[in-house]
């Protein structure tokens, strides 16, 4: 085969495969346009997709990331992003940093991202995600849009050897997740996906729960789950109802929903492999009481 | 009705509620199941009934009985029927209190940093009123100095609560202003029911000097009665009551108000006769409105005073227009 | 005997001075009618007595610890005050509270039959007249069954028969062995039912002794400023103010 027909094949299959890629992340209204050239001054707005981009970013087209990015509450890759500067995620910082992308989330402010649509700069909005194929899709995205194919396919591969490598507990044991007023996470969040991709069921579940509800502390105990795992009691008055003395009776873990919990990105896993080892340690238990 | 019948019939409707209210719950535990699971205590089941549905009927006897002899006295001090903790403000001081011990930390490290602070909110309240409210306690008097300290108190409350760190706690002023009893646990129980069970103690003996109060302040003290004490004892036992009541349950209305006034006529309008019965007529109406809330909306936490209002203003702008009338 | 002593009973308020040096006594079998113009002081001068009031001098009556006072002297103020509706025989029943519970059921039926109550008393102490209400009033101190009775405007407002019924009842009470001191502006029923007069004038007490040396055309003029005509006749004495004084 000729040179030119090579190229001329190759970026047809790369137009091809970046087109398909956009078809598969959902529901994101983006506006893909292949550019020639990575883009060399990059900014992202949102904690989610700062994660994204320190993975797959080459070194220096990142100018500035979100100003929770070196928050180890809620950035998964706090350490990595220290390096960086940091942007307040207005329409006027981010253009006097004259960037050619700007990374959003397709929740971002409108007023934000119409803003900077109307200054002419380029914005590529991603979606949220919950679940696993979530997750790969925005890397294959992530990697079209920063022009870094290569990078991309290495996380990818990291990411399906680490999805592979989580030893799930037998069926049949069950979990809640427990927030502040008592709501419920329900499977179609990314709690609930966590959750499943530990191993658990999700006691949330149901008709019209897909997103999870309020769930009463009375029906929380009378489904006897194996595992609620619930955040920190604060001093609100729905906090205070994750330390309910009622909640004793039931095994609860704190502490567990950690950065790694915040985003659908690469370091969901960990919090996976972490909960699934947890679900593994209970069903020991379970067997060594006799159950 | 003689009277010991009368009390012997609000008794046992305060009972019959109570055993309703311990059989009703969000889960789907039926009353037969729920009632062995209370005697037997096992498993899951025993849990919910010890732990949340017993919490929750006892406090509604509490709140709702402290609110109900509170008003009582507060009407009887004040020779007025429209005084009562929410109208005239001790509530909302009440919750202002409960809302700082909260927000400040003060009750993560001490847990009765909570009804302190809500017994002190009322106490300033009730003495406050008692001091604008003049001699005579004038109907108008007593409701702008009502109208100003609950103003007060409301807007303080939610600035505090605007401060406050916890992101959660913005949302959380709708429940210290209309109150509920969802999810409260033995704890609660256990920090308001020796301010209430002293505050009652106050309240009640101060009966006598109550009913010669009826003759006015000098009639009352050529009787023997020590004014001053009368009015100590007034303040320290509606503050220990309504401070236990709303720290626990936030400030519940008009329950001070529709129960006094139901049972007056009934117990022939003495106020040492009026506080036992609107003791126990409080605690009834207050499980009842419990009951209807978890059984008008058993998915969301209605919250009691929306209940409590939906009776008690029509009741309220009844007797305004009846005082109206008569020229008071 | 000696029921009530007031030895220089003054009382000030703020600058003014209100009552000054009051000296009297009230013995038993008594019944004492406290005159004066508006103002003049008469129902400072009662609740001095009482220790209701802060005062400089000294009251027989204020001196005693407040249960005592009470089982000694009952006092009808002139607010008819009654807050709830309570029924009359529960309303007349308060004036046993220094007494306790003994023997309150008598009292009240004689308090009641006294002021000819007793088809009122399950009625509504509210739903009353102003009339019937001011009677229970006077019946809720007769229960109290104190020996010394104080006063103030009782029978103001009522009509002919009730305030004669009234002075009558004081008389009663005093020749059963109590006192009573009695304020009152009809000078008339005064100087009929009273055994003694007490007049007092801008806080001073000006005369103090029997209705005839009492109401002289003198006191007449320069206390309440009118002219008046008093007789002697077989009904008893007749005091009538005619008109003020130079007209």
């Amino acid at each position: 085969m000729s040179p030119r027909l090579h190229m001329t094949l190759a970026a047809f299959g790369l137009a091809l495969w970046a087109a398909g890629a956009a078809a598969e992340s959902p529901a994101a209204p983006a506006r893909v346009v292949s550019m020639p050239d990575p883009p060399q001054r990059v900014v992202s707005m949102n904690v989610c997709t700062d994660q994204l981009a320190l993975l797959i970013a080459a070194p220096g087209q990142i100018v500035a990331l979100s100003h929770f990015a070196t928050d180890p509450e809620m950035s998964a890759l706090a350490a990595a992003a220290a390096g960086f500067a940091q942007s307040r995620g207005d329409a006027e910082a981010i253009a006097l940093l004259a960037p050619d992308l700007v990374l959003a989330d397709v929740w971002s402010s409108p007023a934000t991202l119409d803003m900077l649509a109307r200054l002419g700069i380029r914005v590529e909005q991603f979606s949220p995600g919950v679940s696993a194929p979530d997750i790969r899709a925005k890397i294959e995205r992530m990697g079209t849009v920063l022009g870094q194919p290569e990078r991309a396919a290495q996380v990818l591969a990291r990411f399906d050897a680490s999805l592979a490598a989580i030893r799930r507990p037998g069926p049949g044991l069950r979990a809640a997740i427990y927030g502040p007023g008592g709501f419920g996470y329900g499977t179609a969040t990314l709690e609930g996906q966590i959750l499943a991709l530990a191993g658990f069921a999700n006691v949330v579940a149901g008709p019209g729960l897909d997103w999870g509800g309020r769930l009463d502390p009375e029906r929380l105990l009378l489904a006897a789950p194996d595992l609620v795992i619930a955040g920190a009691a604060g001093a609100s008055r729905a906090e205070e109802l994750l330390a309910h003395p009622a909640l004793r009776h039931l095994r609860v873990a704190r502490g567990l929903r950690d950065a790694n919990w915040v985003c659908a990105a690469p370091a969901m896993l960990d919090a996976a492999a972490e909960l699934a080892q947890l679900g593994r340690q209970i069903a020991a238990e379970k067997l060594a009481v006799g159950q | 009705m003689r009277y010991g019948a009368l009390l012997i019939l609000l008794g046992g409707l305060v009972a019959a509620l109570f055993v309703a209210s311990l059989l009703l719950g969000a889960s789907s535990l039926g009353p037969r199941e729920s009632l062995v699971a209370l005697f037997s205590g096992d498993g899951a089941a025993g849990v919910v009934m010890r732990e949340i549905r017993l919490p929750r009927a006892l406090l509604g006897v509490l709140v709702g009985g402290a609110l109900g002899l509170s008003g009582a006295a507060m009407q009887g001090y004040l020779r007025n029927p429209l005084a009562e903790p929410g109208l005239i403000g001790t509530s909302g001081s009440a919750a202002l209190g409960a809302v700082l011990a909260i927000h400040t930390g003060a009750y993560a490290a001490f847990a009765l940093a909570l009804p302190l602070a809500a017994l002190a909110g009322a106490g300033l309240a009730v003495a406050l009123i008692t001091l604008l409210a003049g001699r005579e306690g004038r109907a108008l008097r007593l409701i702008l100095a009502g109208i100003a300290v609950s103003a007060l108190a409301g807007s303080l409350t939610a600035l505090v609560l605007n401060l406050a760190p916890s992101p959660f706690a913005a949302a959380e002023i709708v429940f210290w202003l209309m109150g509920s009893l969802a999810d409260r646990s033995m704890l609660h129980v256990a920090l308001a029911a020796p301010f209430a069970a002293a505050g009652a103690l106050v309240l009640l003996r101060q009966g006598r000097g109550l009913d010669a109060l009826t003759l006015g302040e000098d009639a009352a003290a050529s009787l023997g009665v020590s004014l001053r004490r009368l009015r100590l004892g007034v303040v320290l036992g509606s503050a220990a009551l309504v401070g236990a009541a709303t720290a626990v349950a936030g400030a519940v209305g008009f329950v001070g108000l529709v129960v006094p006034h139901l049972l007056r006529r009934a117990v022939g309008a003495q106020p040492s006769r009026l506080m036992p019965a609107a003791m126990l007529g409080g605690a009834a109406m207050l499980l009842a409105a419990d009951i209807a809330t978890r059984l008008i909306a058993p998915e969301r936490d209605l919250k009691l005073g929306v209940l409590t209002a939906l009776v008690g203003a029509p009741f309220f702008l009844q007797m305004i227009r009846r005082m109206g009338r008569e020229g008071a | 005997m000696t029921l009530l002593s007031l030895h220089d009973l003054s009382v000030a308020r703020g600058p003014c001075q209100v009552l000054s040096g009051v000296r009297a006594e009230v013995r038993a079998g008594e019944v004492i009618g406290l005159l004066g113009p508006n103002g003049s002081g008469k129902t400072t001068l009662l609740r001095a007595a009482l220790g209701l009031l802060a005062h400089g001098g000294s009251s027989s009556l204020a001196q005693m610890p407040p249960r005592a006072r009470a089982r000694a002297a009952a006092w009808l103020p002139q607010a008819r005050e009654i807050a709830w509706g309570m029924p009359v025989a529960a309303l007349v029943r308060l004036g046993r509270l220094p007494h306790g519970p003994a023997g309150a059921e008598a009292a009240v039926a004689r308090a009641l039959a006294r002021m000819r109550l007793q088809d009122l008393r399950a009625r509504s102490a509210t739903a009353l007249s102003g009339g019937e209400q001011a009677r229970a009033l006077i019946a809720r101190a007769l229960a109290q069954e104190a020996p010394l009775l104080l006063a103030d405007e009782p029978i103001a407002g009522l009509d002919p028969a009730a305030q004669i019924g009234c002075m009558q009842v004081f008389a009663e009470l005093a020749a059963a062995g109590g006192a009573v001191v009695v304020s009152l502006h009809d000078l008339g029923l005064a100087a009929r039912h009273c055994t003694r007069l007490w007049v007092l004038h801008r806080g001073r007490l000006v005369a103090d002794g029997a209705p005839r040396a009492v109401l002289t055309p003198g006191l007449l003029a320069e206390v309440f400023q009118i002219r008046a005509h008093f007789a002697d006749t077989p009904d008893g004495p007749v005091f009538q103010p005619l008109a003020l004084l130079g007209q």
